[in-house]
């Protein structure tokens, strides 16, 4: 390996974790992904990333493009959720970057224990996302009856005072729906963690995001978690539920609380 | 040539991923390591309030919380 490279870290996951050779997956600028192994049987994702790209006063800028930044993390993504397809893993965070292969090596070995303990607490889990959405506008009614004989000033702030109504009664009900999510959900997973709202046009078409979660979930819940969390906002109007996943543990990868 | 199954030749299963699930993930979540690290966790947080700034930049959202608040730590649950 040249001077000018450094190694871009995937995911760490168990001794012998092997990478699918007939479909290869490309990392991140088109790199080479290849595994490096530690002596007490840990092994971690990587691919070789130009220096002058990936140096830490480098890197910020690059991530504040946002099409680069997007690359960058599809990249990530796409090797995890590959390896993860045969194995349980740990992503690593963006951006995780080292100097070269001996102290990745040397990462490996230190760490060993931390995960070690994780790789077994994700073991047969796999991270699923819930999201709960309110929108007003689609709880409306689909025709507005005009009141009959009412000035156009009191037509409109009767109108006005009917969407303030409705949209308190959706919001009120997108919280109620989350509250009850949470606990469907919870009663089927083995941990929780919860993000921020999602917020400006990343949520646009499904309205206001009023929670993000994600939960661990032993994989032989997977399908009745979508089914129950699914059924719950079905017959509220203005009320979504959105179920992502599965994910590779991301929002578990710095441990669960115990 | 369209497959058997008439879905047309796009790949069949999981819709694609949003980028903001995905960026949810790799900047809150992931392991987060010490020791010979070229890009430092306070770095990252630092990225991840740019980003915010990008986004709303980019939305012309109403201006969100000024401090972003630290993700909430995954909490262990009742053992079911």
């Amino acid at each position: 390996m040249s001077e000018a490279e450094m190694e871009y870290v995937y995911a760490v996951g168990p001794g012998g974790l092997a990478l699918d050779r007939t479909a290869p997956v490309a990392g991140v600028d088109g790199g080479t992904v290849r595994t490096v192994g530690g002596a007490r049987g840990l092994t971690a994702l990587v691919s070789a990333v130009p220096a002058d790209r990936f140096a830490e006063e480098h890197l910020a800028p690059q991530l504040e493009d946002l099409e680069r930044l997007e690359a960058i993390a599809r990249a990530h993504h796409a090797v995890v959720d590959a390896a993860f397809a045969t194995a349980t893993v740990l992503p690593m965070r963006l951006a995780t970057v080292y100097r070269d292969q001996t102290r990745v090596a040397a990462m490996l070995d230190e760490q060993h224990a931390y995960f070690e303990e994780l790789l077994r607490t994700l073991d047969g889990h796999v991270e699923l996302g819930l999201k709960v959405y309110a929108e007003p506008r689609a709880a409306a009614p689909a025709e507005e009856p005009e009141p009959a004989g009412a000035s156009p000033g009191r037509a409109y702030l009767q109108r006005r005072r009917a969407e303030r109504r409705r949209a308190q009664d959706t919001y009120g009900a997108a919280r109620d729906t989350a509250e009850q999510a949470a606990q469907v959900a919870s009663a089927l997973a083995s941990a929780r963690a919860v993000h921020r709202p999602q917020q400006g046009e990343w949520s646009a078409g499904r309205g206001e995001n009023v929670a993000n979660e994600a939960y661990l979930v032993p994989r032989q819940h997977v399908d009745r978690f979508r089914t129950e969390l699914g059924a719950l906002a079905s017959d509220l109007p203005g009320v979504t539920i959105e179920v992502t996943g599965p994910w590779a543990p991301y929002s578990f990868a710095g441990g669960v609380a115990s | 040539m369209r497959p058997a199954n008439g879905q047309g030749a796009e790949p069949v299963g999981q819709p694609p991923v949003a980028l903001i699930d995905l960026l949810d993930r790799l900047l809150n979540g992931g392991a987060v390591l010490t020791g010979d690290i070229v890009l430092s966790i306070a770095d990252v947080d630092l990225v991840h309030i740019n980003l915010r700034a990008v986004i709303r930049s980019i939305t012309g959202d109403a201006p969100g919380p000024a401090i972003i608040p630290p993700r909430a730590a995954p909490s262990r649950l009742e053992e079911i």
